[in-house]
């Protein structure tokens, strides 16, 4: 009984000291940006006691909300791109039946796998001979692209599921491929479309790689390639640094607690999916 | 708007209703997938195809293999490839903390919601953010040394991202702190949805704790586990690049290079582009050659069980 009560004293503590491992830096960092330099050197873990919110003034008085605009831009056109040619060709790959479906879909899957850095140096060759470097529309473009096995993996998925009953009493009633889709299958998908659109959202706005490769003018950066650079410019000014890194978590904080059940279904059906 | 209610069990599959009933000319099929297919032939197939042209040219003449047998025989391509194995290393790190944390917050430990958030949180904070803010508590007067001066540790203090000898772990802590988060939760559903009458079987027959995670939930865990390493393993392999281009830039020295920042450095700073395009076609080959094996291995365990 003392071994047992023991034990679980021991598992609480193990618990409690990862939960602190995990929220100290975020802590530090929150705690920073509302400090001073000198307060935060001296105590890095100290309270804020006297917040200020000047870190925040010289971050947004920066290229901040032009950044902030470019992400948003780029996440909201991607995504809404990805959404609507993921689902057409998701309700294509399962509405028909076709000679050599299952092994498109598959090679369309097995695409997941590679690592965008392979790509990268090709497309920016492309980009170049085309004159689109430093353009949004390639950004997009590539975004879709790289999204797209995905999103066409977890539709098809989802299509598949939808009782066939409902299909044919559309299709008796004289209703088009078309129409079916529209009236039937989309507003059948409100769930996985939603999740589609937090799980792609999140990884566009976190992208570094390709934002930093073809978008190089300092007005045309996304926030994650901003923040690189502010990091080496401010690197004195710690509490700038912090409010610059906050400023750039709260949307995806946001994010995750609109999204929050959607976002944990997709994640762990695809992964249950998958094992 | 539960993402299955929609489905009873015995009436899924449209897939399986219309094939033996429509007829339609797959062109029509054809019109839908067309535009997905576009982008993925753009950003995927041109790409791959470009890729191989350019790692087999240089100055506009082929070359066969011989780009790729320079990237083989670079060094820093070597310690950059050396760097990703390494960091495959973490992999039962992260596995067994993962593994415990899940246990505690499945069993209903005091307070495991407000647990089951904080531990998820760093893996929802984006990388580079994660990569900043470690670049600063890292640095030799930020705030980890700091701190363990003040609790007068300080024999641990460390140039943690500036010494040679320890900066590659420095980070691989770092890709730690923030990926524990998303297998906490995948193996914490993955215990949701065990039949619980397991665990009481063996509390009953009187394992401990140990024990009864040993033997009952470790063998019941096994797909779910082999789905997270190959995940976190393409991960380690091939998708550090914003820790590691935050953070160390690759440095002090080579000493945290990858393969990533070997192509991208390679490609863009020493304007290289036929080495960075061979190195990139072997880490294609790589990544490949893991997935299928990946896929052999299902298939081979798939057939025994059926068998």
């Amino acid at each position: 009984m003392i071994v047992e009560r023991a034990g679980r004293l021991v598992r609480q503590l193990v618990l409690i000291a990862f939960t602190l491992s995990a929220l100290l830096p975020v802590y530090v960092m929150l705690s920073g940006s509302l400090r001073t330099q000198s307060d935060f050197l001296n105590h890095p873990l100290g309270l804020p006691t006297s917040p200020r919110l000047n870190a925040y003034h010289t971050a947004i008085n920066n290229h901040f909300p032009q950044w902030l605009l470019n992400s948003l831009i780029l996440t909201i056109a991607s995504v809404v791109i990805t959404l609507v040619f993921a689902s057409l060709a998701a309700w294509g790959l399962s509405r028909w039946q076709f000679v050599g479906r299952d092994v498109l879909l598959s090679l369309v899957i097995s695409l997941m796998v590679i690592p965008p850095v392979v790509l990268v140096v090709p497309l920016f060759l492309l980009g170049a001979e085309l004159n689109l470097i430093d353009t949004r529309r390639i950004v997009i473009a590539i975004y879709v692209g790289l999204m797209m096995p995905f999103s066409v993996y977890m539709l098809a998925a989802y299509f598949r599921t939808i009782p066939r009953s409902l299909i044919e009493a559309a299709e008796i009633d004289g209703a088009t491929s078309l129409q079916v889709f529209l009236r039937v299958v989309v507003p059948l998908s409100g769930a996985p479309l939603i999740t589609l659109a937090v799980v792609n959202a999140l990884w566009v706005w976190n992208e570094l790689l390709i934002a930093l490769v073809f978008l190089q003018s300092e007005n045309s950066l996304t926030l994650m390639a901003g923040l690189t650079g502010f990091q080496s410019r401010y690197n004195l000014n710690i509490p700038v640094v912090m409010a610059g890194l906050s400023i750039a978590t709260l949307p995806i904080f946001a994010l995750y607690i609109f999204g929050q059940r959607f976002f944990m279904r997709g994640l762990v059906a695809g992964a249950i999916k998958g094992g | 708007m539960d993402g299955t209610a929609v489905a009873s069990p015995g009436d899924r599959g449209t897939g399986a209703a219309v094939r033996g009933r429509s007829r339609r000319p797959p062109w029509q099929a054809f019109l839908w997938i067309a535009p997905a297919l576009a982008a993925i032939g753009v950003v995927y197939g041109y790409s791959v195809y470009r890729l191989l042209i350019e790692a087999t040219h240089r100055d506009g003449k082929s070359v066969g293999l011989g780009n790729l047998r320079i990237a083989i025989d670079d060094p820093f391509f070597r310690q950059a490839l050396g760097n990703n194995l390494r960091l495959l290393l973490t992999l039962p790190i992260i596995i067994g903390i993962a593994l415990v944390v899940a246990v505690l917050l499945f069993e209903g430990m005091r307070g495991w919601r407000f647990h089951r958030v904080a531990v998820f949180i760093p893996y929802m904070l984006p990388v580079t953010v994660v990569g900043v803010l470690f670049g600063e508590l890292l640095t030799l007067h930020g705030a980890l040394n700091t701190t363990l001066q003040t609790l007068h540790l300080n024999f641990l203090v460390q140039d943690w991202l500036g010494n040679p000898d320890w900066a590659l772990r420095s980070l691989a802590g770092v890709i730690i702190w923030r990926e524990l988060g998303f297998g906490v939760i995948l193996f914490l559903a993955r215990l949701l949805s065990l039949p619980q009458n397991v665990f009481d079987a063996a509390r009953v027959d009187g394992a401990g704790w140990f024990r009864t995670h040993w033997h009952v939930t470790l063998p019941l865990m096994r797909s779910i586990i082999g789905f997270y390493l190959v995940i976190e393993a393409i991960t380690l392999m091939s998708w550090v690049f914003s820790y590691v281009f935050v953070m160390t830039g690759g440095g002090p020295g080579q000493a945290t290079q990858v393969t990533e920042t070997y192509i991208y450095q390679n490609a863009f700073a020493s304007d290289i582009p036929w080495l960075a395009a061979a190195a990139a076609t072997l880490l294609l080959i790589g990544v490949t050659a893991v997935a299928a094996l990946f896929l052999v291995v299902r298939w081979g365990y798939s057939r025994r069980r059926a068998a």
